[in-house]
């Protein structure tokens, strides 16, 4: 099912941090996002999973609207939203933080199925089940928070930042991860601030400027756009 | 210094007194873990158990159990319907507007029991069952001062099974850690808070049934005193732990108890004891015994 958004305008606080942006996200696909801290990249997710009240405009996934549903329902769609900041939590074990992943299911034997799943794609969790997760490192509290949204059998999967603070090497852990569980399905809608490595995994990217979708391309094409290469690839125009 | 007699009485009513405030500081505490919020409510839906309980015994003489069970349920509602009406609608205003709120509640409550029960203290019901007094030697006990820590110790255990093993449980864990995370797990906010008050009013139907056996007389006041008391017993503890909340109400009960059975003269100021400690505790340990450093919700 596609994902769709709709002249999205957002506004708190009497800040207008969406006006109104339009993108589709097609099943199966990963798309990124990029953009400067403070162009709404983050409100664009808030808006999606039901998080932040939306001022005008439509968000569709396969057709139905989602801006009148409670974060509730918008989960039990499939729509999973991995926040900035991985906010597992601290104070659950790493077992615990899996289980809440999947609160809205009841087939015990799914779950059970899924947290061999989970534990299969990163074993550090499985070695650290007991563990409260707030002694976990940022990395491994990243793949926690992936594997905890891999949980709920996501069909769409979006992740704020998750290579945000993280040593190199795990970032292209992580990367990985966001590729493999795209091969298995499962659509993905990408925030980065690396944004070299986002585009080049990504089907399709957007640019957001204040507020605005200031450009929209393939990761290719925009990997090879010379704005995107000055503004956010740090490679200087010859 | 004390005889064995007199030591093991003032035992028992250490921690008869120590459970009740403990019941009732629980329910300060859950609710401030979801909701960052003083209830200063609790102690009055405490007082209006107590006279729930006085109609359905001395007035409309049901059975003991009948009318236990419909106050607890009548309480836990109440509890429910005050988040509903008088916090819900607050819970995005700043931080103030919903603890004026409580006050208000606390206040309407107090205000609401005088129109209608009357200011005049009345006599709560005596049950032979569990009021009359057990002779062991020499030692005479209240069967109430052994019944409360018992019921006290069943319930807690019950609290922290669902806390711990509950998919209920988890969502007022992870409520009380991070409402957007929660949010993110398809978790009801509205509904786990619901559920927070229930049972947080529930354990002060408890306490009040105990309490109003053990000291007899109740007036549209007198949740004051014991709520304040136990606010204190569960900033004691850390306020927003549970295992905090009962050692705060246990301190407190004893400290209350020991201090008048050793030095008698100072009875008078029995109250003030609660204060000096929280005074105390919070100097040097400002986030209560078991209180840890907890980031502040945005």
């Amino acid at each position: 099912m596609k994902l769709e958004i709709k002249n999205l305008h957002v506004s708190y606080g009497g800040i207008r941090a969406l006006k109104g942006i339009s993108l589709t996200v097609e099943e199966g696909q990963i798309v990124t996002l990029i953009g400067a801290n403070g162009a709404g990249k983050s409100t664009t997710l808030r808006a999606i999973s039901g998080l932040q009240k939306v001022q005008s405009g439509s968000i569709l996934y396969g057709g139905e609207e989602l801006t009148t549903l409670p974060a509730k329902e918008i989960v039990r769609r499939g729509i999973i939203h991995v926040p900035e900041g991985r906010r597992v939590f601290p104070d659950m074990t790493v077992a615990e933080n899996l289980k809440i992943g999947a609160f809205l299911r009841r087939d015990a034997d799914g779950i059970a199925k899924d947290m061999k799943y989970v534990y299969s794609l990163f074993p550090r969790l499985e070695e650290r089940s007991w563990q409260m997760a707030g002694t976990l490192s940022g990395g491994e509290q990243q793949m926690l928070a992936v594997g905890r949204a891999l949980m709920s059998r996501p069909k769409v999967l979006m992740m704020d930042e998750p290579s945000l603070g993280l040593a190199p090497l795990i970032v292209k852990d992580i990367f990985s991860i966001i590729r493999r569980v795209n091969e298995d399905g499962i659509t993905v809608l990408l925030i980065e601030q690396n944004a070299n490595a986002a585009l080049r995994i990504a089907n399709f990217g957007y640019v957001l400027e204040t507020g605005t979708i200031s450009l929209t391309g393939t990761g290719e094409a925009l990997l090879k756009d010379e704005s995107v290469r000055e503004a956010y690839l740090g490679k200087k125009r010859k | 210094m004390f005889e064995p007699t007199r030591l093991l009485q003032t035992l028992t009513d250490a921690l008869s007194l120590g459970s009740l405030y403990a019941l009732i500081a629980i329910g300060y505490t859950m609710v401030y873990g979801v909701l960052r919020l003083i209830n200063f409510a609790h102690g009055e839906i405490f007082m209006i158990a107590m006279y729930i309980v006085f109609y359905g015994i001395s007035l409309f003489t049901l059975p003991w159990y009948i009318t236990f069970t419909v106050t607890i349920l009548f309480t836990a509602l109440l509890g429910t319907l005050a988040e509903r009406l008088a916090y819900r609608p607050l819970r995005s205003a700043p931080r103030i507007s919903i603890l004026v709120s409580a006050i208000g509640v606390s206040y309407f409550l107090q205000n609401l029991a005088t129109v209608i029960f009357g200011g005049r203290p009345l006599n709560f019901p005596q049950i032979p069952l569990f009021t009359d007094v057990l002779v062991i030697g020499d030692v005479y006990i209240q069967r109430l001062s052994l019944i409360v820590p018992v019921v006290t110790a069943v319930l807690l255990l019950l609290l922290l099974m669902l806390i711990k093993h509950t998919r209920t449980g988890m969502a007022m864990r992870a409520v009380s850690r991070d409402y957007d995370a929660a949010s993110l797990m398809g978790i009801d906010l509205n509904q786990t808070i619901a559920i927070t008050f229930f049972i947080g009013s529930a354990l002060a139907g408890f306490g009040a049934i105990m309490w109003g056996m053990k000291y007899t007389r109740i007036s549209p006041t007198i949740g004051a005193m014991p709520g304040i008391k136990c606010f204190i017993a569960a900033v004691l503890g850390g306020i927003g732990n549970t295992a905090g909340a009962v050692l705060g109400g246990l301190m407190i009960g004893f400290i209350e108890i020991v201090i008048v059975a050793l030095f008698p003269s100072l009875s008078g100021y029995r109250d003030a004891f609660a204060f000096i400690v929280l005074i105390v505790v919070l100097l040097v340990k400002p986030t209560g015994l078991l209180g840890e450093k907890t980031t502040e919700k945005v």
